[in-house]
């Protein structure tokens, strides 16, 4: 940190010039591994570089030498905060170049579970936006919620966060009758007065808008040019979600709304999520009321390995079964880039195959990287205490912008 | 071809290739429709322009991602994938231009800014240059990071590691050492197509001798010539015998014997903790000192 003082000419106050601080890489509001060299006049931000990369792993690296089936668990530790979204860009990549269809029930379940991942999501990015910029209860609030959601989870694939459910061709396993009861009592009973009991404290609270209302404005232009997407999109008043637009699995049979913004700032980006949450959970209600029964993975026995029941009967099926799980399908040969409307914005996946059973190069595109590279322009001007209110309505999570 | 996949489903717009193909002129070199993705190939001195022509004129506002990809068996081994999307039309577009590590691709940061750290990336994972990219730094990789980790000839586990080191109280680098290699299976049948000899097949391989002319003799077969034939027909050239069996009669080990066990208890030894229930001795001699 460089530091001097000096006499102002005209009135003869000291004068401190522009110094340099680190914010991050070990700052609770940097959510996660970010520094940022910041460079001060005073307390406004006069620039801001941000070094990612510190949780680099080389996810890419690895997949390619994984079969497409083994490199699947990866995707859940990219944004482990919605474990689900990621896995959907990659089944529906390589459902893509298979051109497999999935049964009904899959996609239903699929949407689903993403949308409860949304939920799951916002209620970390809301949470810890609002303790950023000093709120403490709603987050509390919002965790019963979250945890409520994990246990779903767990109650579908086993595993709180990195469920590996998803799975090309469908999902891993049905769930039982009794958890979609449950999800549907539970949207009623514990997600709406929970979720609006702790937005109440928020929307409305005079220190919140203080602290987020004109924060780091994005026009229309800005945000199209700096790549932005998701709800950074949304709330810039551009009514894009690939739900609508593009949509995947069953989302073309449902019914809901995309949220925008008007005034494109930090406390728009804030409603826009609530206002998804609410969405969300009408998507769910949908989801529960029209699924049908049947399979919930494909039955290509060359790409989705048997029941182990099926299994312990079938000579063909237990051949299938090994020859599954240890060299695994063949994807043929091309290149697709498919992206979901994952709740942090546009998650994508350029795969390319080169006929083997191993993806010949697969280039993760995370959403927080592009809204990263802007976080220079959009504080720009800003207080110091704004970038972490700046950083939370952007909703970075390193697992991902790193890969 | 029916589109089965449940992936996200936009059309492109009929005439769409032809408009885009009329557009980018002599800047375009190849053009496919695949799997339901529209590639373009262009020129990589006018990937610039191309992208702006086709941001300005066919409405692809956003460019959503640069991805690099390596094919060390090609003349220009990297190619440097655009992703662009038009919000406005709802359609996605791959544009695509062919790269060596000594020809620079024209930065697009003029026409996007976001294009700055995606071509970073690329610079960083493969070492492209974008020329009039004012901020090459790497990105993703560690600070003095040495060599591009994604490019196909470089080894998954990287070169060094590191660990926090006790004795130096800081991180350092050392190279990498695996206990176990790394495993990776091959699953190419061998009636299909594996380039390689199965072993114990090696026999296989040699092509039967050719049948003899009925004329001329069959080929005499050399044995392979050695200088001095090894034979063993005298005792002596076997390297038995008297001298050999006094040389191993000869001690080896200058070292003290090993010490006979005993049972006294070894000066400052602890007290046994319980008293064992004493037990009769064996019938043969097993101290060991014989042995």
């Amino acid at each position: 940190m460089s530091f001097s003082l000096e006499e102002s000419p005209t009135t003869g106050d000291e004068v401190i010039t522009n110094y340099t601080i680190n914010f991050g890489p070990q700052h609770p509001a940097a959510h996660g591994v970010l520094r940022m060299v910041m460079e001060l006049d005073g307390e406004i931000i006069e620039r801001i570089d941000p070094h990612v990369g510190l949780l680099h792993r080389g996810t890419e690296k690895l997949i390619e030498h994984k079969t497409y089936l083994q490199a699947l668990p990866y995707f859940d530790r990219l944004d482990y905060c919605s474990p689900l979204a990621m896995e959907h860009s990659y089944v529906l990549a390589i459902e893509k170049l298979l051109n497999l269809e999935v049964p009904l029930r899959g996609q239903y379940l699929r949407v689903l579970f993403a949308e409860l991942t949304r939920v799951c999501n916002h209620m970390l990015n809301m949470g810890s936006h609002v303790m950023d910029v000093g709120a403490m209860t709603p987050n509390l609030w919002l965790f019963e919620i979250r945890e409520d959601c994990l246990n779903f989870f767990e109650r579908a694939s086993g595993a709180r966060m990195h469920s590996a459910w998803f799975r090309p061709g469908g999902v891993h396993q049905d769930v039982p009758e009794k958890l979609l009861v449950d999800i549907g009592e539970w949207i009623d009973t514990r997600l709406f007065p929970l979720f609006e009991d702790a937005m109440s404290l928020v929307v409305d609270n005079r220190i919140f808008k203080q602290r987020n209302v004109d924060i780091a404005k994005v026009s229309k232009e800005d945000a199209l040019a700096w790549g932005f997407s998701g709800p950074m999109i949304r709330a810039a008043g551009i009514p894009w979600d690939l739900r609508k637009s593009q949509p995947y699995d069953v989302y073309d049979r449902m019914d809901f709304e995309i949220p925008v913004g008007t005034n494109s700032d930090c406390y728009d980006r804030f409603m826009v999520r609530v206002e998804e949450v609410r969405q969300s959970a009408r998507i769910m209600k949908q989801c529960l009321a029209e699924m049908p029964s049947g399979p919930v993975a494909s039955e290509d026995r060359k790409v989705v390995p048997p029941k182990r029941a099926e299994m312990k009967q079938s000579m063909e099926a237990l051949i299938h079964h090994f020859k599954l799980y240890t060299e695994g399908f063949h994807v043929p040969a091309g290149e697709v880039y498919v992206a979901t409307e994952s709740p942090k914005g546009e998650f994508g996946v350029y795969l390319v195959s080169d006929g083997s059973n191993k993806p010949y190069r697969c280039k993760i595109r995370p959403t927080a990287f592009s809204h990263l590279q802007a976080m220079d322009f959009m504080s720009k001007g800003h207080m110091l205490p704004d970038a972490t209110a700046i950083l939370g309505a952007i909703d970075v999570v390193f697992g991902e912008c790193d890969r | 071809m029916t589109v089965l996949h449940s992936a996200p489903r936009y059309q492109a717009e009929d005439g769409l290739v032809a408009a885009l193909s009329a557009t980018l002129g002599d800047k375009l070199l190849a053009c496919k429709e695949e799997h339901g993705e529209v590639v373009l190939t262009v020129r990589r001195a006018a990937i610039d322009d191309a992208l702006r022509l086709l941001r300005d004129e066919h409405d692809y506002q956003q460019l959503m991602e640069i991805a690099g990809v390596d094919y060390p068996q090609r003349a220009e081994r990297f190619e440097v994938v655009y992703m662009l999307l038009s919000v406005t039309r709802n359609h996605r577009l791959l544009v695509k231009v062919s790269a060596a590590e000594n020809t620079p691709v024209p930065t697009v940061t003029t026409v996007w800014p976001v294009a700055g750290w995606l071509e970073r990336e690329v610079f960083d994972m493969y070492g492209v240059f974008f020329a009039g990219n004012t901020d090459l730094r790497r990105i993703l990789t560690d600070y003095g990071f040495e060599g591009h980790p994604f490019r196909k000839d470089f080894p998954l586990t990287g070169y060094v590691e590191l660990r926090y080191s006790e004795e130096d109280k800081r991180v350092v680098y050392e190279p990498v050492k695996l206990a176990q290699d790394l495993r990776s299976f091959d699953f190419m049948s061998p009636w299909e197509g594996a380039d390689y000899v199965l072993p114990g097949d090696e026999k296989a391989l040699t092509p039967p001798p050719a049948p003899a002319p009925v004329a001329t003799a069959p080929a005499k077969v050399e044995a392979p010539k050695v200088e001095t034939p090894k034979v063993t027909e005298k005792p002596a050239d076997t390297g038995a015998g008297e001298p050999a069996a006094k040389e191993t009669a000869k001690k080896v080990s200058k070292a003290k014997a090993a010490p006979k066990a005993s049972n006294k208890a070894e000066p400052g030894a602890p007290e046994p903790t319980e008293t064992r229930p004493a037990r009769k001795p064996r019938a043969k001699k097993t101290d060991g000192g014989e042995a």
